[in-house]
């Protein structure tokens, strides 16, 4: 299975609820497509929920770099939300920990933006 | 030939087309021997399948560049406590020390560039080297933990 992703708005963050797998291919491009495309129209605070996202390898781990790169070039950011203990394990062994800010909950993640 | 375990140690080839197709054969035939020969950590079963996929994609991507007249070669050896993985490609080789360091600061937001750092990561033994008249191989071993 590849990536499925499905946005909401909650305030003005939006939540992109991922599920499934970030690889290089399918996943990794519509992941890819998918945070061009808010960049694009204007959605500059972009949560990103990895809870059930069951793997990631270092394709879209490059495509979650590049997504927070363009959304920082355009004076928005890329957080996460409920990363599961292999995520941790690829953000702890790729350093990119000190990158992202990584929440556990939604709320408090939201908030966060303001 | 059997192990002190009785369990047969071997060696399956497998020559593989340059697609990302032989990713998925590579990766489902090592788990199969890592499942035969006794892990059955999620965990490490997950790190052996990630290296695995990683260094496909090198092969296939960055070494064969996709090219249908060449092929990767992979070799699983199994024995009593441990599962090695050769994967060859046909490629151009490459510089191992002229590679950005992925955790240098200034290296942390490349796109691309920490494949070989996740292998180097999950597994026990890596060793990376060109091959002639040319290509690169790569050999990476999981060492089977013994319950005491």
């Amino acid at each position: 299975m590849s990536v499925k992703l499905t946005t909401r708005q909650v305030g003005d963050v939006t939540v992109v609820d991922a599920v499934g797998r970030i690889t290089l291919g399918e996943g990794a491009s519509t992941f890819r497509d998918t945070i061009r495309d808010l960049a694009s129209t204007g959605h500059k605070k972009i949560l990103l929920n990895l809870g059930e996202v069951s793997y990631i390898d270092s394709s879209g781990i490059g495509e979650m770099v590049s997504g927070f790169t363009t959304l920082a070039n355009q004076g928005g950011i890329v957080k996460l939300l409920n990363l599961t203990k292999r995520v941790k394990d690829l953000l702890q062994i790729t350093k990119l920990y000190t990158v992202f800010e990584v929440f556990d909950d939604e709320a408090a993640a939201v908030r966060s933006f303001a | 030939m059997a192990d002190q375990e009785g369990l047969e140690a071997r060696t399956i080839d497998l020559l593989l087309d340059s697609t990302l197709d032989s990713v998925d054969v590579a990766e489902e035939s090592v788990l199969k021997e890592a499942q035969e020969l006794g892990f059955d950590d999620e965990d490490d079963l997950h790190q052996i399948g990630m290296s695995v996929r990683e260094c496909m994609v090198n092969a296939v991507v960055h070494g064969n560049r996709y090219n249908a007249r060449k092929k990767v070669h992979v070799m699983i050896q199994r024995s009593s406590d441990r599962l090695a993985i050769v994967i060859q490609d046909e490629g151009e080789g490459f510089n191992m020390a002229a590679l950005p360091d992925p955790l240098a600061d200034e290296n942390l937001l490349r796109h691309s560039g920490r494949g070989l750092l996740l292998i180097q990561a999950y597994m026990d033994e890596f060793e990376i080297r060109p091959r002639k008249p040319h290509g690169t191989e790569v050999k990476m071993v999981k060492i089977l933990a013994k319950a005491s």
